[in-house]
């Protein structure tokens, strides 16, 4: 075993839908690891081991994704590893899977991630009744909301802002043909109009509830040499925690999102994110968390995030592109968000993204947050071999 | 509930039904069921699995429907003394391995073979289907010895619609303990107190006490009172109707830091339109009637404003 470089070879991902009744999880998980394995023309026997995430196990009621799937997955004989990390799980994933293939211990393996969320109810999942408790949590959006208030008190931001990016994210997501939501003549007048859920968040700034699925093969330097199609290479890898519960804690900026993010620049060797960085996809479930993260990666001084966004620098053909694939706003299988953050990425530096391509994007982040803001994982991943 | 060592304990029930997608190969078996047909798939090794999976042990996607059983044969077995709940029958039987006839592998299914003692491996053993199906696993009630006579099965409806979906019922039975420092703070609750606890170290007090501080990873045993009053750090106005709501809404969830504590904590202000709702309001808590206080946060039914000025920014922006 030695280390070596991990480039990205091929990538899959099923067309996002709010109920995909016709195929069962296996069926869903199979669809995007077979477009990964084609996309790298690679066969199952070439695959040397499987990494796999999911949601939250309330979430779909799935507590055993490695054993149900490992036959979906042609990993009978081989090694199967399950990553669990909230809604950061995607990114997480991928990123011990490259780990793998980094250290030496695997030369090419398949990584999964998905989400059925049309067979179980998150808002259910995400507010249990506790005992010693009334019933306070509402949600995921009950969870955020008063976050994003408190950005929005902080810094200052129109409420515009938050519109904005609830546009872009959906007028990306006509260009990107795997997204869930399309939504033909979206505005800022029918963000505006639409009815508000978790005040300050209106319906049209949140994520929809999707079944998807997104996998990539990820390889050593001789299978990247071996692809048929450009690799996307690995610059920078990492992952960050913090406890949900701390006095003190910055819940708008956290420091284990910080700390992720410097390493993972560190690791790509990038001194300014804002000059070095083409585009990024982030996970921005509510659409405020635009101009939280962009601040919380150094693109933009605190509480200047929403300027940025405001310029219009976050749209496709802007200077900084923030989510051209449409992003988690217009298409979110939990368990595979981050993951679909991670391969967008990739397919921006292959040149793979089609009609939402970024021109010339040479760097691309990808970003996955999960929990209570408190799990992190990045990468950067380029067209150059780093 | 209440143990020698004032520690809580309460009961709490998960409960949720799914809704499965079948998929094609899943859906072929389910609807094979209901019409009282026992279906494998034929593998890429030209094997027969039953009960039919969507991909077989080499990864390859399974292909056509083969015909199997009704009969098949005990392969091993394990005797159930005490029938519970969930399981299909009410008297002493056999989780059995039965290989259908025609099949290459064994499925798993209960055996009502009256005793033990009739049981054995190589026992030939034919279905016992309900009358009522729905396309589901317990459509086949069990399987009985191949010599006792075997229910009639009647016709299905010609156009009865594919299965696609299948409910899937989870519940989870769990005992929450509270544990130590958690207890102290519910119990205070009862007597309208509002227990914090302090870390050694940093000073900071911990609402609700959590025993260890975790900044410091030091014990936190020392327990101080806290007021009932605070300012409202941030909040949502919650206007989606859901299941667990507490109230209709529109309501108003908020964060309060009470005088005292380091650390907002989670609850309800009522006693407002919403719209009044603002960042750095002082609330002070609405305690339920006398006879309704225990050991909850529930005891506190909600916060309602004081009236007072406004806290300054400042005073709010190191909690948000
Ligand atoms: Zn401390």
């Amino acid at each position: 075993m030695s280390a070596t470089r991990c480039a990205i070879v091929g990538i899959g991902q099923t067309h996002h839908k709010a109920k995909r009744s016709d195929v069962s999880i296996a069926g869903l998980v199979r669809e995007a690891a077979a477009r990964a394995l084609a996309d790298a023309e690679l066969d199952w026997k070439d695959i040397d081991a499987v990494v796999i995430g999911k949601a939250p196990d309330m979430f779909e009621g799935v507590m055993m994704p490695e054993l149900y799937l490992a036959d979906a997955l042609g990993a009978a004989g081989k090694p199967i590893l399950r990553v669990h990390t909230a809604g950061s799980v995607g990114g997480s994933t991928a990123i011990v899977a490259a780990q793998t293939v980094i250290s030496g211990v695997h030369r090419r393996v398949l990584t999964v991630a998905f989400e059925k969320q049309s067979e179980s109810d998150a808002m259910w999942a995400l507010s249990p009744r506790i005992p010693f408790q009334p019933q306070l949590t509402a949600g995921a959006g009950g969870y955020f909301a008063p976050l994003v208030r408190a950005y929005i008190h902080r810094a200052g931001a129109p409420a515009e802002v938050g519109m904005m990016v609830a546009v872009k994210d959906r007028v990306n997501a006509l260009k990107n043909p795997y997204a869930h939501l399309r939504i033909k003549g979206i505005d800022l007048a029918m963000v505006r109009d639409s009815p508000m859920l978790w005040d300050p968040i209106r319906y049209l700034e949140t994520c929809p509830s999707s079944d998807g699925a997104c996998a990539m093969v990820l390889t050593d330097e001789d299978g990247a040499k071996a692809s048929p199609r450009p690799p996307a290479w690995v610059h920078g890898l990492a992952t960050r925690s913090e406890p949900v519960m701390f006095a003190g804690r910055n819940q708008v900026d956290p420091q284990a999102g910080r700390d992720c993010a410097r390493e993972v620049y560190a690791q790509a060797r990038i001194g300014d994110p804002r000059q070095d960085i083409d585009l990024a996809e982030l996970y921005v479930p509510f659409s405020w968390f635009e101009p939280m993260w962009l601040e919380n990666l150094g693109f933009a001084a605190a509480g200047q995030g929403w300027k940025l966004t405001e310029s219009g620098a976050t749209a496709l053909g802007g200077s900084l592109p923030i989510n051209p694939s449409g992003g988690v706003l217009s298409s979110n299988p939990i368990g595979a968000s981050g993951m679909l953050r991670f391969a967008e990425a990739a397919m921006q530096v292959r040149d793979q993204a089609g009609e939402h391509q970024v021109d010339g994007a040479r760097r691309a982040l990808g970003h996955a947050y999960g929990g209570g803001s408190q799990f992190f994982a990045m990468w950067i991943v380029g067209r150059e071999r780093p | 509930m209440d143990r020698d060592d004032g520690v809580l304990e309460a009961p709490y029930r998960l409960e949720y039904t799914y809704q499965r997608s079948t998929g094609p190969v899943i859906g072929r078996f389910l609807t094979g069921l209901r019409d009282g047909q026992l279906e494998g798939v034929r593998t890429a090794a030209g094997t027969v699995m039953v009960p039919p999976l969507e991909y077989d042990t080499q990864g390859a996607a399974t292909g056509e429907a083969v015909k199997v059983g009704p009969a098949g044969t005990v392969t091993t077995w394990a005797w159930v003394t005490e029938p519970r709940r969930e399981h299909p029958l009410t008297q002493p039987f056999a989780w059995a391995l039965i290989k259908l006839d025609g099949a290459d592998t064994a499925m798993l299914h209960a055996v009502d073979a009256g005793s033990i003692a009739a049981m054995r491996t190589g026992l030939r053993v034919t279905p016992r289907w309900r009358a009522a199906r729905t396309g589901s696993i317990r459509d086949l009630e069990c399987f009985i010895p191949a010599d006792a006579a075997s229910a009639a099965v009647a016709d299905a409806a010609a156009a009865a619609p594919s299965v696609t979906l299948f409910p899937s019922p989870v519940r989870l039975d769990y005992t929450v303990t509270a544990g130590h420092h958690l207890s102290v703070y519910l119990r205070a609750m009862q007597d309208k107190r509002i227990v914090g606890g302090r870390c050694p170290s940093c000073t900071k007090v911990y609402l609700p006490p959590r025993g260890a501080c975790p900044t410091c990873g030091v014990p936190a045993a020392e327990t101080v009172d806290v007021a009932d009053h605070g300012v409202v750090t941030t909040f949502c106005i919650i206007r989606i109707p859901f299941d667990a709501a507490p109230f209709p809404p529109p309501y108003v969830a908020v964060a309060v830091l009470l005088e005292g504590a380091d650390l907002p904590i989670y609850h309800l202000v009522r006693g407002i339109e919403p719209e009044q709702a603002r960042m750095g309001m002082r609330v002070k808590a609405v305690w339920v009637p006398d006879e309704q206080l225990g050991p909850t946060l529930a005891s506190i039914k909600w916060f309602e404003p004081t009236g007072e000025p406004d806290a300054d920014r400042a005073q709010i922006e190191r909690h948000l």
